[in-house]
């Protein structure tokens, strides 16, 4: 290779890789400032005390839980219908225009801003629907933002079992029901919850689809129904940060870290399945 | 069990499926009926034209003026400030990592850019809030770094996962038959990436393109923290601006139900669900057309 061709692509190259360092780097060093400055404020009390004097004092306890509250919902409503949906589209759905229909609208569900679920949720949920501004408007709002991820990661699942497997069970007697429920979804139950969890943990850092359905800034007591509005920890945040004056620095740095404990811990766990599985195959 | 009730059974099941299966199809149609129930009446007020070419948003003043042209200018400087840095860092980065980097290297990056794709948007704008703009309130010497410029670099960051990993699957897919063939031509290996592999992936790198960009279009919270939220057009990239998403964010705690208000912001929706449906039907027959090519190949 001619000497100027060579040094042309160990610079390109070179270029890309100090490129991708450049673009990863600094956005880890300011989630690391994040961790660094929040540090101070993650005291038991901060975590297990309700707020005080309008959010300048005390803990952020009751947005902790009205975001697992908000979470837990946003499983049952979600979970079942997206994986009832893979299923169907996986093991039962032939090639026509009414799969064709179903397929098209989970891909623009799925680009539907979450602002804009936030509207639809507020039009149904809270006013049609007079469920108010509560856990269980928001988590139905979060649980249909949430479904489209569902879907396509359960329809990855089942799409990489193998059809000896299928095959293998019918053979042997067993009808298409018994296939899928004994065979097909434990083997797609392991990337099944990674994907699910994935997908949670989106909508548990989800705040524009709360902002009208469920959150509210400040109740220091907890929820007591269902029907109850709650504080959520990504609200909270924004609140913090934005609308309420005089909280002190540390207390929102914290919060935010609290958030993205949360988040990226059920994302770590979610990776960190899919890596075990990912060995295992190799082996 | 009784044949004839195992039979039953089973298309019990079936059914029962295809019902839920169906559920999607039922939001999106919601979706799009409250989109249009509850904004409908803006039109009585405000003509189409008048509404999306309107230059004055001024919901408070007597009468409101509810003109959106100056949200939907924000949103498109914003998104388009953002989808070049995404874009073009991010297919530099998918490259990188498809073709150069090895192997180790590329499963810890891809990992680290998973988290940083799961990170909330409202912690970006936190960030973004008050540590970026700080930073480049100092470097640029500007009044407020709360504008379109910041926005668009914390709305790039945040659009960038998406481009990285689609791009990265779109240049994976390319048969390695093709780069053995461009090298044993004699082809450089930077070359055989540009003149090969790039072109060879160009669908699946305008899908990650086009995807970035709907990211960056429909996101709320990172822009209203950081944009600046002024409800006029924008003279420069440092100029305070405000986009579709954050208004609606940002008004709809004080409107009142089924008011004017109210319904101009579900008409701000309806632009907004517009543009992104419109993005997404892109994509997909783009989509649709490479995977049809590899199948017929």
């Amino acid at each position: 290779m001619p000497a100027a061709k060579r040094l042309k692509e160990q610079l390109g190259f070179s270029a890309l890789a100090v490129l991708t360092c450049l673009a990863i780097v600094p956005v880890l060093a300011i989630v690391g400032m994040l961790a660094w400055k929040g540090w101070p404020a993650l005291t038991w009390e901060f975590l297990t005390q309700p707020p005080r004097k309008f959010l300048t004092q005390g803990g952020i306890f009751p947005a902790i839980v009205g975001t697992l509250g908000l979470t837990t919902g946003t499983i049952l409503i979600a979970l079942p219908l997206g994986i009832g949906t893979a299923i169907y589209l996986v093991e039962y759905a032939g090639k026509n225009i009414f799969t064709r229909v179903i397929r098209l609208a989970i891909i623009n569900l799925a680009g539907v801003p979450s602002v804009v679920y936030g509207l639809f949720g507020l039009g149904l949920f809270v006013l049609t629907l007079k469920l108010g501004r509560s856990l269980a408007a928001g988590a139905l709002t979060l649980g249909f933002l949430t479904l489209p991820i569902i879907i396509s990661t359960a329809e990855e699942a089942l799409l990489a079992v193998p059809d000896d497997y299928r095959h293998a069970s019918l053979a042997l007697g067993a009808t298409k029901w018994q296939t899928i429920r004994r065979i097909v979804l434990p083997a797609a139950l392991p990337s099944m919850i990674t994907g699910a969890i994935l997908g949670i943990s989106r909508a548990a850092g989800e705040t524009a689809p709360i902002m009208f359905t469920a959150a509210a800034i400040y109740i220091p007591s907890l929820p007591s129904s269902v029907r109850d509005q709650v504080m959520a920890l990504p609200y909270h945040l924004y609140a913090v940060a934005t609308e309420v004056p005089n909280v002190p620095d540390h207390m929102a740095f914290g919060a935010a870290l609290v958030l993205l404990a949360i988040v990226s811990g059920m994302n770590l766990i979610a990776v960190a399945i899919r890596t075990r599985m990912r060995l295992k195959r190799m082996r | 069990m009784d044949k004839g009730l195992a039979g039953i059974y089973e298309n019990l099941v079936k059914y029962l499926l295809g019902i839920v299966a169906v559920t999607s199809v039922l939001i999106l149609l919601l979706i799009f009926y409250f989109l249009i129930r509850e904004g409908a009446g803006l039109f009585s007020h405000v003509s189409l034209p008048g509404f999306i070419f309107g230059t004055e948003w001024l919901p408070d003043a007597e009468p409101p003026r509810f003109g959106a042209l100056p949200l939907i200018t924000g949103s498109l400087v914003v998104t388009t400030g953002a989808g070049i840095i995404a874009i073009s860092i991010g297919i530099g980065i998918a490259v990188f990592l498809a073709e150069v980097a090895p192997r180790s290297v590329r499963e810890v990056a891809k990992a680290v850019i998973e988290l940083l794709a799961g990170i909330p948007s409202v912690v970006y704008g936190f960030l973004g809030l008050t540590v970026l703009a700080p930073l480049i309130k100092d470097m640029l010497n500007l009044p407020s770094a709360l504008c379109a410029f910041t926005a668009s670099i914390v709305l790039g960051i945040m659009a960038l996962p998406t481009v990285v990993s689609i791009s990265e699957d779109a240049l994976d897919a390319v048969p390695r038959e093709y780069r053995e063939a461009s090298l044993a031509l004699g082809a450089t290996k930077w070359e055989t990436t540009w003149r090969i592999v790039v072109p060879s992936a160009r669908s699946g790198l305008l899908a990650a393109s086009m995807l970035g960009l709907g990211r960056a279009i429909g996101e709320t919270m990172a822009v209203l923290m950081v944009a600046g939220n002024a409800t006029l057009i924008p003279h420069s990239i440092f100029d305070p601006v405000r986009t579709i998403t954050a208004d609606i964010a940002a008004e709809m705690g004080e409107t009142v139900h089924g008011g004017l208000h109210y319904q101009a912001l579900f008409g701000l929706g309806i632009v907004l669900f517009s543009i992104t449906f419109f993005i997404n039907m892109v994509t997909d027959i783009v989509f649709a057309r490479t995977s049809s090519k590899r199948g017929a190949s």
